[in-house]
C-alpha cells in the first residue's frame, strides 16, 4: 500500500516534470484543449444547431473522425501480430506504442461519439444493466461494447507490461497471451461492427453493400500503421527508444498490401455502381463526379485518392519504401488521403442525396472543425502523457520501488 | 363556389357544430338500400332553400342551350355543357334524375351518382370525400355539393402553404 | 445527492438500479447546471423509461412534467398517457389521385403537434414530381416547389411523412429503446429517454425522423395545451421527434390533425383490424401502394390512386 502510493507519486512526478519543449508542447495542446472544451460548452447549450449537420445529413464531421479512429486504433493489430505470432522480434519490441495508440485512438472515439449527442447527460442510458441498452439489436450497442473491451484489452496490456517492467522484470508472456491473442480477432472485430453499424440499413445504399466492412479494415490497415510509422520515427529522434529500421520498413510494406487491397475494393465497388448503373450509384457519382452540379467534395475525392495512388507506389516499391525521404512523404499522404476518404467519403455521401432525394452539400461548420482540433489535442496529449512515463520504463530509466524486489 | 364551402366545412368543423339531418320518410320512390351516410356537415339543403316555381310558374319553359342574361347570370355551366342544359337536372322545386324521376334537394347525390357510380359507391364507403367526426364512431361525410360546386365541378386551384425552410436557411436564433 | 434521492417525490422504490443510476448520475454531475440543481432536476435526470413505469409512477412523471412545461411554456399543458386501445392497429391512406399538393396538412400538423417554429421542424414532406418522368430518382422531386397556386398542371404530388412501419428500421436501430412500436402499431419515442444519436434518421428510409438542433420555440398563443406523452408534448433540445399520427387525438377515436385539414379529403385514417373499416375498403378495392416496399418496412401507410387520372 505503501508501495503503491510511493509509485504513484514516482510516476506523477515523472510526468510533471520535464524540459521546456515538453513544457511548450503540453501548453500548446491545453491551449487547444481549451479552445475545443468552450466551443463545446457553447454547443451544449445552444444544441447542434452550432454544426452544418441538419435533417439531411444527421451525421457529419464527428462521426467521420470516429470512424477513422476507430480504424488506427483497430490498426495495432497490425503490429501485434508480427510481434507475438511471428515472434518478429524488431516489432514486439515495439508493440507497446502501437498498444497505446490504441487506447488513445479509443478515448478519442468515445469523445467524438459523446460530443455528437443531443443530450450528452442522458448517455448512461445506454449502458446495460444501469439504462436500457438495445443489445443485441443495435449496432450502436455492440459498437459501446467492442470499444469499451478493446479498450478494456489494450489498457490491460499496456498497464501489464509497464508494471512489471518498472519493477524490473520481463513480462510473462503466458499470463498476457490469450489477452493477446483475444485482442487480434477483437481488432477486427471493432472495425467490423463499426462498418456493420452503417452497413446495416437498406434506408443508404452506399453504406448497404457487403463491400463496406473489408473497405473499411482494408483503409484502417494503411492509415493506422502510417500514423505509427511517423511516431516511431518521431520517438526515436527525441527520446533514447530504438526503433530498428527493419520493423518500420515491415510496418510499410504490410501497408502497401493493405492500400493495395483498398485501392483493389474501391474498384470493385466503382466498377458495381457505374456498369450496373442504378439509381443507387448517385452518392458515388455525387463524390467523383457531382450529382445535379453539386460537387463540393469532388476535389477531395480526387485528391485522396491520387494520394492514396501515390502512396501505394512508393510502398510497393522496395527502394522508395526504404528511403526515409520517400517513406515519410507516403506515409504522409496515406494519412491525408484515407483521412479523407474516410472522413468525408464514406460516411457524408450516405446522406446525399438523402432518403426523399434532396442534395445538402454537407461540409463541416467552424465550431465543428474546432472541436474535433480540440479532440486531436486531447488524444495527443494522452498519448504524450503515456510516452512520457512508458519510455522511461522502457528504456530502464525509472524503477519503482518494491519490497520484494529481487 | 366550391372554394367557399371547402371553407365554410374547415371553419365549422372546429367549431364541430354538426347539424343532423332528420330522416325524412319521402323519399321512397327510390330503391337505393340504407347505405348512404347518414350525418353531413354543414349538413344538407332542401328544396326550401330553392324556391324555383316562385319565378318560374311565371315563365314559359325554354329548353334552349343560350346564354342566361335576365336571371342566373352568375352560372356558367362547366359540368359536361355540351350535353346538358339546365332542365335535364332541375324541374320545379326538383331535381330531375336521367329517367324524369323527380327528388328533393336534400339527397343530390343521388342524382350525381346516376353518372358518378363508382364515385357515388367510394363515397358511400368514405373513400371519395372528405370524412370527420370519429374513426371509430359515428362518421360526418360531406355530400356532393359541399365540395363540388355541380355548376363546375372541378377544383378550382388554391393558393398552397409556405415552403419548408431549405437546411442553409436553418440557422442558429440568437436573440 | 443520496439525501435528493431518498427526497424523491417519484415514489420510485430504492432498489439497486436506481442507486446505480445514483452512481452515474453522479459521474455526470459535474455538467449538470447546478444553479437551478434543485429535486425536479433530478429526477428528471434519472427519470426511468416509459415502458418500465408503473401507472403510478406515470401519474406522477406526468405531474411533474406539466409542472415544468407549464413553467418553461408559460402556459397550462396538459398531457395525456392514453394506452393503445384493444383490437387496434392504426393504418393510413393517402389518396394521389386527389392530392394537389397545398401543405395544409403540412401546416394542420405543426400546429397540432407543437413543432418547433424556430428552428423550423416539420414532420410531413411534400414532394412534387413532374408527370411523365419515373419517380424512383427522388432527387428529381421538388422539396421547395412554390407556385401561386396548386395543383399545377404539369406535376403531381406525395406527402412523405411516418410510415408507422410494422418492421420499423428506426426502433432496431435506437441504442436505449427510446423508440418503439406500440400494440397499436404506431411507432413512438420517449423524449426523456432519446439521447440523440440520431441513429434512427440514419435507419429511416422515408427521412420522417426530425432532429431538435436548438431548443424548439413556439408563440404561446399557438402552443397546443392537449398533449400526449408520446406524441405532441413539447420537445427539448437534443431530441428526436416525428409524425405519431396523432396519437393524442386517434386514441379518443379523433381523426389524426392532417385528415382533418386535407381541403380534397385525400386522406384516410382507421383500424386495420376492423373488416368495416375505410382503411381495409380502400386497401380491398383500389390499386394501393407503399414506399420502398422492396425493404420490407411493412408500412402502415398506404397510397392509393381512387381515381383514374
Amino acid at each position: 500500500m505503501v508501495d503503491g502510493i510511493k509509485n504513484f507519486f514516482i510516476a506523477l512526478r515523472q510526468i510533471v516534470k520535464g524540459g521546456i519543449r515538453y513544457y511548450a508542447w503540453i501548453s500548446f495542446l491545453l491551449i487547444l484543449i481549451a479552445l475545443g472544451t468552450r466551443t463545446y460548452l457553447q454547443q451544449f447549450e445552444l444544441g447542434l444547431i452550432t454544426t452544418a449537420m441538419r435533417d439531411q445529413v444527421s451525421w457529419g464531421f464527428y462521426l467521420s473522425n470516429f470512424t477513422f479512429l476507430v480504424g488506427v486504433a483497430a490498426a495495432a493489430v497490425l503490429l501485434v501480430i508480427p510481434a507475438y505470432l511471428y515472434h518478429f522480434k524488431p516489432i514486439k519490441e515495439i508493440v507497446l506504442f502501437g498498444e497505446m495508440v490504441a487506447i488513445t485512438a479509443i478515448t478519442m472515439c468515445m469523445l467524438f461519439v459523446t460530443v455528437d449527442l443531443g443530450q450528452p447527460l442522458r448517455v448512461w442510458h445506454l449502458l446495460p444493466f444501469v439504462g436500457k441498452m438495445n443489445f443485441p439489436s443495435s449496432l450502436l450497442a455492440w459498437d459501446v461494447i467492442v470499444l469499451s473491451g478493446y479498450l478494456f484489452i489494450n489498457l490491460a496490456l499496456v498497464l501489464y507490461a509497464l508494471y512489471r517492467l518498472s519493477l524490473g522484470k520481463e513480462y510473462r508472456l503466458s499470463l498476457i497471451l490469450p489477452l493477446i491473442l483475444l485482442s487480434i480477432p477483437w481488432a477486427v472485430s471493432i472495425h467490423t461492427v463499426t462498418a456493420f453499424l452503417y452497413n446495416g440499413f437498406p434506408a443508404r445504399p452506399f453504406w448497404n453493400a457487403s463491400i463496406l466492412a473489408p473497405r473499411f479494415l482494408a483503409s484502417a490497415f494503411c492509415s493506422g500503421p502510417a500514423i505509427m510509422l511517423i511516431i516511431f520515427q518521431i520517438l526515436r529522434k527525441l527520446t533514447k527508444v530504438e526503433i530498428e529500421n527493419r520493423a518500420l520498413f515491415k510496418i510499410a510494406e504490410l501497408v502497401a498490401y493493405a492500400m493495395g487491397i483498398n485501392l483493389f475494393l474501391l474498384g470493385a465497388e466503382v466498377f458495381k455502381e457505374f456498369y450496373s448503373g442504378s439509381i443507387h450509384k448517385a452518392p458515388l457519382e455525387y463524390l467523383y463526379f457531382g450529382l445535379h452540379g453539386k460537387d463540393l467534395l469532388v476535389p477531395w475525392m480526387r485528391t485522396a485518392f491520387i494520394f492514396n495512388v501515390i502512396a501505394f507506389v512508393i510502398f510497393l516499391i522496395p527502394k522508395t519504401r526504404e528511403n526515409f525521404v520517400t517513406l515519410n512523404l507516403g506515409a504522409v499522404l496515406i494519412i491525408l488521403g484515407v483521412y479523407i476518404e474516410k472522413g468525408l467519403g464514406l460516411i457524408i455521401p450516405g446522406f446525399i442525396p438523402d432518403s426523399l432525394g434532396e442534395i445538402y452539400e454537407y461540409w463541416p461548420a467552424h465550431s465543428e472543425g474546432l472541436i474535433t482540433l480540440g479532440i486531436w489535442a486531447f488524444g495527443a496529449l494522452i498519448y504524450t502523457l503515456l510516452l512520457k512515463f512508458a519510455i522511461p520504463v522502457y528504456t530502464g530509466d525509472l524503477r519503482f520501488e518494491s519490497k520484494t524486489r529481487t | 363556389m366550391k372554394g367557399k364551402f371547402i371553407s365554410v366545412a374547415i371553419a365549422g368543423l372546429f367549431i364541430l357544430s354538426v347539424s343532423f339531418t332528420a330522416g325524412s320518410a319521402e323519399h321512397t320512390q327510390n330503391d337505393e338500400k340504407k347505405d348512404v351516410p347518414e350525418i353531413f356537415f354543414p349538413g344538407t339543403l332542401s328544396s326550401e332553400n330553392f324556391p324555383c316555381s316562385k319565378c318560374h310558374r311565371f315563365r314559359p319553359t325554354d329548353r334552349k342551350q343560350r346564354d342566361l342574361k335576365l336571371a342566373h347570370a352568375d352560372i356558367v355551366l362547366k359540368h359536361a355543357e355540351k350535353q346538358r342544359w339546365c332542365l335535364d337536372c332541375h324541374d320545379g322545386d326538383k331535381l330531375r334524375l336521367p329517367n324524369g324521376e323527380l327528388i328533393d334537394y336534400d339527397k343530390p347525390y343521388i342524382l350525381c351518382g346516376q353518372c358518378h357510380g363508382t364515385v357515388f359507391r367510394d363515397w358511400k364507403a368514405g373513400i371519395h370525400g372528405k370524412t370527420t367526426g370519429m374513426w371509430n364512431g359515428v362518421k360526418v361525410y360531406r355530400i356532393c355539393v359541399n365540395c363540388h360546386d355541380p355548376h363546375q365541378p372541378k377544383f378550382k386551384q388554391i393558393a398552397p402553404e409556405k415552403q419548408p425552410l431549405r437546411p442553409t436557411e436553418i440557422k442558429l436564433n440568437l436573440r | 445527492m443520496s439525501k435528493k434521492i431518498r427526497n424523491n417525490p417519484l415514489g420510485i422504490n430504492l432498489n439497486r438500479r436506481t442507486l446505480l443510476k445514483g452512481a452515474a448520475a453522479g459521474i455526470a454531475a459535474s455538467a449538470l447546471p447546478f444553479d437551478k440543481a434543485d429535486a425536479v432536476d433530478w429526477d428528471a435526470f434519472l427519470q426511468k423509461h416509459f415502458t418500465e413505469l408503473t401507472d403510478e409512477e406515470i401519474r406522477n412523471v406526468i405531474e411533474r412534467l406539466e409542472k415544468e412545461a407549464s413553467v418553461e411554456w408559460k402556459k397550462e399543458i396538459h398531457i395525456g398517457a392514453t394506452k393503445a386501445l384493444p383490437g387496434v392497429k392504426f393504418g393510413y391512406g393517402l389518396d394521389l389521385s386527389r392530392c394537389i399538393g397545398c401543405r395544409k396538412c403540412v401546416a394542420a400538423c405543426v400546429k397540432e403537434n407543437n413543432q418547433s417554429r424556430t428552428p423550423q421542424v416539420q414532420w410531413i414532406t411534400v414532394l412534387r414530381f413532374k408527370k411523365g418522368e419515373k419517380w424512383i430518382d427522388l432527387e428529381n422531386s421538388e422539396k421547395y416547389y412554390n407556385p401561386e397556386l396548386v395543383p399545377e398542371p404539369d406535376y403531381f404530388y406525395l406527402p412523405v411523412q411516418c410510415q408507422q412501419c410494422e418492421n420499423p428500421p428506426c426502433v432496431k436501430a435506437c441504442p436505449t429503446q427510446a423508440t418503439w412500436k406500440e400494440p397499436d402499431g404506431i411507432v413512438v419515442i420517449d423524449y426523456n429517454w432519446c439521447i440523440g444519436c440520431r441513429y434512427c434518421m440514419t435507419a429511416c428510409p422515408y427521412g420522417a425522423r426530425r432532429f431538435n438542433w436548438a431548443r424548439p420555440e413556439i408563440p404561446v398563443n399557438e402552443l397546443n395545451p392537449e398533449t400526449h406523452y408520446l406524441g405532441n408534448r413539447p420537445r427539448y433540445k437534443g431530441v428526436v421527434e416525428k409524425c405519431t399520427f396523432c396519437v393524442q387525438r386517434t386514441r379518443s377515436g379523433r381523426f389524426p390533425a392532417c385528415v382533418e385539414a386535407c381541403p380534397v379529403g385525400a386522406r384516410k385514417f382507421g383500424n386495420l383490424l376492423d373488416p368495416k373499416s375505410e382503411i381495409r375498403y380502400l386497401i380491398g378495392n383500389k390499386r394501393v401502394f407503399r414506399l420502398r416496399e422492396d425493404i420490407n418496412t411493412e408500412p402502415k401507410f398506404y397510397y392509393f390512386f381512387a381515381y383514374g387520372r
